[in-house]
């Protein structure tokens, strides 16, 4: 017989021992404890005496730690492997989160505001800076290589996490070449070269000033590559980047070539739950990224009024505007709060907030695009796997579970809706551009019947 | 206008809350004891394995249903008076009701196993009962589940997640052989063992030992006697309609109702999990226990109530369920076993655990149903196929336009060649 179960509450929270590691993860686990050691005692002064060595326990520590680590999923049947997340102090806003998410901010402040403090630790990559660009290192370097080897190790981490879906591995691929090779080693040896360090995978309104009058005559003045780079920059945001989002959604830059993508695909794969399903957040998101999108246009407007004019029309208003948008947007948003509260909102922060490229690439995707997520009939449960682990925090099963299409300005086309579905309900797709909306119409004697 | 009051907010109760409100403004009151919300059943076993939280669970954020002018009320009903149209609650005052829908799901089977009710043995069916599996098993090192269907194997999974060494005894000689056919059965079977779960076919539950009132040990039919420290018993569910009892509502396993979802008595319906049709189409079940049975049924139920009455048509099967990493997609109608009328393409590469079978009636070569494992389907297409009665060769040949899986992966050949074929 059914009891009455009145005087239980059913808002509990399970809990579990998350922490429960094999010997191999456990060797991972210290090995990358020495490596972040290394870089502290380097920081504390030793960097500056003997970088190489530390240098290599730094990186053989982290790198080989971690693949050791990930024993915790390819010694798995490969499949999603998403157990006791949510009983985790890291993954789960615990107390590893937090201090996690401190560490990390704190890091973003000293590098933009105070790189002096951090000086002994960016003499270590000295070596490498050498060897990439024939000069010592600066906090620009050294960010640029923790920032790829996040990448690069996590990338390998989401190919063994997610090796039983294809789309993930050549995406995973995909994002974590562009990041080494366009974002990495180009930039570097162009430095070497004595070019301006370019970024061949950044464009406006992302890359905020790649077409302000200041860097355009910068660039055309610095010879044929500068020149290059115009031609580039400029074809890639008015024409590929239409081209390109029209027959493949804005997933072809945001989950694929991006490197602030990059970086949430592998390095925030852990934190995609944490992003907010609710309606007032992606309320707070319309507003926010296209009130960033307008603030890019009109300031960029504005600098090349300002340059043609001489100056004369708001030449003050203008620079001061430009300073601000880099401090506010360039600096605090897109690093601090993006990448620093990962452990907090999960990695797509800067992305769905604040992102002036992903604004206009969603503006595409949501009007002139072939690309949606199909749902699949009536299959759905409504179990809401879907909508837990969008980083976009789109809430899917909203859909789905009323048989109709997802067509998200926001949707970056991870995949990992589809992936985690356990009743086969999501297909990313691109097709034909007419009833993209309704998903199939289904008639209710049929026994799919559109819910609403 | 009438007052609407429904027993029960699960997915069959609250479709039909949300296509009566679609149609007009009647006061609706949903009653339930579970929980106050409406949550999805089908993701308990997520709550225990850490991938959610029971928030994440809604389908819809706390606000929609003030906002839709749908009531909650958290209690649980004991009686319905229905000659005064009154529902009688512990704990709460009694409500009135002008229009009263039964939507009050199932409880798990018990088969009066000895020692059933000692501490630590349970079914899995509602949020209480995850909790009392929470606290049952945490800290055991030997955990038993007795039972091989859907909910069993999710219950071994879950145990699986928490790294319990887990006992699955299963009285069939080969997982869910009642409903699957021989090569689908054995590939579950590998998978279940594949995750080192201790799976014993043919073998039922004799005895549940305990001392001081807890379950120690469990004895199987072959003899054995088994240390375990938690025993989960899934043997099926069965209507939650034992308030019912003199109520003067007609009820049989279920409550009885015809293809309106009415009762015997007058403004009293029934749906869902709890319903029992008089007398179903040939072929078709008398209880429907399943999730989209229970929203395709409340949707019908709640137009029917604004007034566009039609009988419930069940429509062409399908359902969906995932076996550790194999997701599993049926549509139609797949035999356990083959008859001479059924014949039966099979497409199956045991490596990657994908498996696909077409059956067809011999006597015009129609497709009758669809088995994909680790293979997804296009519903829409594999519905249309059954419904047009198209020929077999023609949906082999054509089968990529059903496939829904995610882009890059390896496609089934065409023509269904492979590794291993098979047509019989
Ligand atoms: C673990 C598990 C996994 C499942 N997985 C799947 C799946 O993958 N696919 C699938 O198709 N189906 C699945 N099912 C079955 C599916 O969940 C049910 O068919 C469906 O939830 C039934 O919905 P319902 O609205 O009829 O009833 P329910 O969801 O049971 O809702 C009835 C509610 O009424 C309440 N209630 C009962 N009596 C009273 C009373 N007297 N007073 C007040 N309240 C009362 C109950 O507490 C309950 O909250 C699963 C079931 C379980 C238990
Ligand atoms: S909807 Fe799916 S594909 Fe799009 S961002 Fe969210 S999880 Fe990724
Ligand atoms: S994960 Fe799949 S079944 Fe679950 S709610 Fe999302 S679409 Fe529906």
């Amino acid at each position: 017989m059914l009891t009455n179960p009145l005087d239980s509450n059913p808002s509990f929270q399970l809990t579990a021992s998350y922490g429960q590691f094999s010997k191999v993860e456990t060797v991972g686990l210290a090995g990358i404890g020495v490596g972040f050691l290394a870089l502290a005692v380097a920081l504390f002064g030793a960097g500056t005496i003997a970088p190489i060595p530390l240098f290599a326990i730094f990186i053989t520590g982290v790198a080989g730690g971690s693949l050791l680590f990930f024993k915790r999923y390819s010694a798995r049947p490969a499949g999603i492997q998403n157990d006791n997340i949510f009983f985790s102090p890291n993954l789960w806003r615990g107390a590893v989160a937090w201090i996690l998410g401190v560490i990390l901010t704190g890091f973003y402040v000293l590098l933009y505001w105070f790189p002096g403090t951090m000086e002994h630790a960016i003499r270590i990559f000295d070596p490498l800076s050498w060897t990439l660009r024939d000069r010592p290192a600066d906090q620009w370097l050294m960010y640029g290589t923790f920032y790829t080897l996040a990448v690069l190790i996590m990338g390998v981490r989401a190919i063994i996490k997610y090796r039983h879906i294809p789309y993930q591995i050549v995406r995973s691929v995909s994002v974590t070449f562009f990041q080494l090779v366009l974002a990495f080693i180009i930039p570097a040896i162009l430095i070497r070269l004595n070019e301006p360090e370019l970024y061949f995978s950044y464009f406006w309104p992302l890359d905020f000033d790649a077409i302000w009058p200041s860097k355009v005559s910068d660039l055309s003045s610095s010879g044929s590559i500068g020149t290059f780079f115009l031609f580039w920059a400029a074809a890639l945001s008015f024409v590929a980047t239409p081209i390109l989002t029209y027959f493949f959604g804005k997933r072809w830059y945001c989950s694929w070539v991006c490197g602030c993508g990059g970086l949430a695909e592998t390095a925030g794969d852990p934190y995609r739950h944490l992003s907010d399903k609710s309606l007032k957040a992606w309320k707070i998101e319309r507003w926010m990224i296209h009130s960033v999108l307008v603030a890019i246009v009109v300031l960029t407007g504005l600098l090349w009024t300002n340059s043609v004019t001489e100056g004369a029309i708001l030449g003050d208003f203008s620079s001061a505007f430009a300073r601000t948008y880099g401090f506010a947007i360039g600096a605090v948003f897109s690093g601090v709060i993006g990448v620093g509260f990962y452990p907090l909102m999960g990695a797509r922060v800067w992305c769905r907030f604040g992102c002036p490229m992903a604004a206009v690439l969603g503006i595409i995707q949501k009007y002139f695009s072939r690309f949606r997520i199909t749902t699949n009939g009536g299959q759905c449960i409504s179990c809401g796997n879907c909508s837990t682990y969008c980083e976009m925090g789109i809430d899917v099963r909203w859909y789905a579970q009323r048989g109709q299409n997802i067509v998200r300005a926001s949707c970056v086309g991870c995949g990992i809706c589809s992936a985690v579905c356990p009743r086969g309900v999501l297909k990313l797709e691109n097709g034909p551009t007419d009833d993209r909306y309704n998903g199939p119409i289904l008639i209710d004697r049929d026994s799919i019947g559109v819910l609403d | 206008m009438s007052r609407i009051v429904i027993i029960g907010n699960g997915i069959a109760g609250v479709t039909a809350a949300r296509f009566i409100r679609k149609a007009g403004d009647e006061p609706i009151t949903i009653i339930s004891a579970e929980s106050e919300h409406f949550f999805s059943r089908t993701a308990l076993m997520y709550i225990y394995m850490g991938h959610m939280t029971y928030e994440h669970t809604k389908p819809y954020e706390d606000w929609f249903w003030s906002k839709n002018g749908i009531s909650l009320v958290r209690g649980w009903v004991n009686r319905i008076d229905h000659t005064t149209k009154t529902l009688f609650l512990d704990g709460g005052r009694p409500i009135e009701y002008d229009k009263l829908i039964i939507a009050v799901g199932s409880q798990p089977n018990r088969f009066g196993w000895p020692g059933e009710n000692l501490d630590n043995v349970q079914g899995l069916y509602s949020l209480q009962d995850l909790q009392t599996m929470q606290e049952a098993t945490s800290g055991i090192d030997h955990a038993t589940v007795v039972g091989g269907g859907l909910i069993g194997i999710e219950m071994a999974e879950m145990l699986h997640s928490r790294g319990i060494p887990t006992l699955f005894l299963v009285r069939e000689n080969s997982y869910m052989d009642y409903l699957l056919p021989a090569e689908e059965s054995q590939m579950i079977n590998n998978e279940i063992r594949r995750h080192h779960i201790d799976l014993r076919l043919g073998t039922e539950l004799k005895e549940i030992i305990g001392s001081d009132g807890s379950v120690s040990s469990v004895r199987t039919s072959d003899g054995d006697e088994v240390q375990t420290g938690f025993v989960g018993l899934t043997a099926g569910v069965s209507p939650a309609i034992d308030f019912l009892d003199n109520s003067g509502i007609e009820t049989n396993r279920g409550v009885l109702i015809n293809e309106y979802f009415e009762t015997n008595v007058e403004d009293v319906y029934a749906v869902g999990d709890c319903a029992e049709f008089r007398d179903p189409e040939i072929g078709h079940k008398k209880i429907e226990q399943l999730w989209y049975t229970g929203r395709r049924q409340g949707k019908r139920l709640g137009l029917n109530i604004v007034g566009k009455k039609t009988p419930y048509d069940k429509g062409i099967f399908f359902n969906s369920a995932k076996f550790f990493t194999i997701e599993y997609q049926t549509y139609g109608h797949i035999a356990a076993s083959a008859d001479e009328a059924t014949g039966s393409v099979l497409w199956s590469d045991t490596d990657s655990r994908r498996l696909l079978r077409i059956n067809y009636s011999r006597a015009d070569n129609t497709v009758v149903g669809f088995n994909a494992f680790g293979v997804r389907l296009r519903h829409e297409q594999c519905e249309a196929w059954l419904h047009g009665r198209a020929q077999v060769e023609d949906v082999v040949r054509e089968i990529s336009r059903a496939l829904f899986d995610p882009e890059f992966t390896r496609k089934i050949p065409g023509g269904l060649q492979s590794s291993s074929p098979v047509s019989t």
